[in-house]
């Protein structure tokens, strides 16, 4: 049954992200990224991540990708006639990374040892999973977090002067 | 838990697969960035894959900071998109070779 839902997730997985590259239309692509982020958020919830489904929906669904259509309708861009010409790189870097995934379904079960009594996530924890999340982000990652703030606030900043007219090179332009 | 985490790897694998080849082809800059995202969802696939797996909440950390990193590049990528599209009326990738030697 587990494995089941999985290869569903999967499959749709795999086929929107194709379409997300194949598609002409780029509403069309973003729609289908919109499928691809609900499935990946069905994929966290059955590895018991369900903080990270939650903020794949709101933060991915909802904000980012709005933000993309929200560009594409203001661009009001027409249909791709054709592909680039840099299919034979493609090709190659393509064929490179498919050996690679070859290789590790060839390679048989990874052996992955659990790291020990210390995971959060260990069976028969009574704690959830928000709430062992926090504890980890708040207290070991606390420093990376606030950098991940200045990152928010210099992208903010940055989004803010290079869409605005006139604040830079109103002169040189 | 019976499927086996190799699995996980090989769709992530083939999801990252999917946006190499979809940067490398398109010439559209607004599905170039799509295409980013589909990387940074593949690795965020494998991050939670093996935290599950190892125990270990750490990885689900991590897949939040690469959200926050998502975000912030999408945010100046589409400003950059709209800034590029003002002064060239196209957003298709071969017209922009500026900084091309």
């Amino acid at each position: 049954m587990a494995s089941l839902i999985f290869f569903y997730f999967a499959g749709v997985i795999i086929v929107t992200a194709t379409l997300v590259v194949a598609l002409r239309n780029p509403v069309f692509s973003a729609l289908s990224l919109l499928v691809m982020f609900f499935h990946v958020a069905g994929l966290y919830v059955t590895l018991h991540a369900e903080f990270l489904a939650a903020i794949q929906i709101i933060v991915y669904a909802g904000a980012i990708l709005v933000l993309y259509l929200f560009v594409v309708m203001l661009l009001n861009v027409k249909r791709e006639d054709q592909y680039h010409r840099q299919g034979p790189v493609a090709v190659f870097l393509g064929l490179t990374l498919l050996a690679e995934v070859a290789l590790v379904a060839l390679s048989g079960e990874v052996p992955v040892a659990p790291l020990g009594p210390q995971g959060p996530l260990a069976a028969g924890s009574a704690v959830g999973n928000t709430e062992s999340i926090g504890e980890v982000l708040y207290t070991t990652y606390l420093f990376p977090f606030e950098v991940a703030s200045l990152i928010l606030l210099v992208a903010m900043v940055g989004a803010v002067i290079l869409s605005k007219k006139g604040i830079l090179g109103s002169k040189s332009s | 838990m019976t499927v086996p985490i190799t699995h996980y790897m090989i769709l992530s694998g083939l999801v990252f697969l999917i946006g190499v080849v979809g940067v490398l082809i398109r010439r559209n800059i607004i599905i170039i960035l799509l295409s980013i995202e589909l990387m940074l969802n593949a690795t965020n696939i494998n991050f939670v894959a093996f935290s599950s797996y190892l125990g270990n909440v750490a990885g689900q950390v991590f897949v939040f900071f690469a959200l926050t990193v998502a975000a912030a590049e999408v945010a100046v990528g589409l400003a950059i998109i709209i800034a590029l599209y003002r002064h060239h009326s196209s957003i298709n990738v071969d017209d922009f070779q500026l900084l091309k030697w």
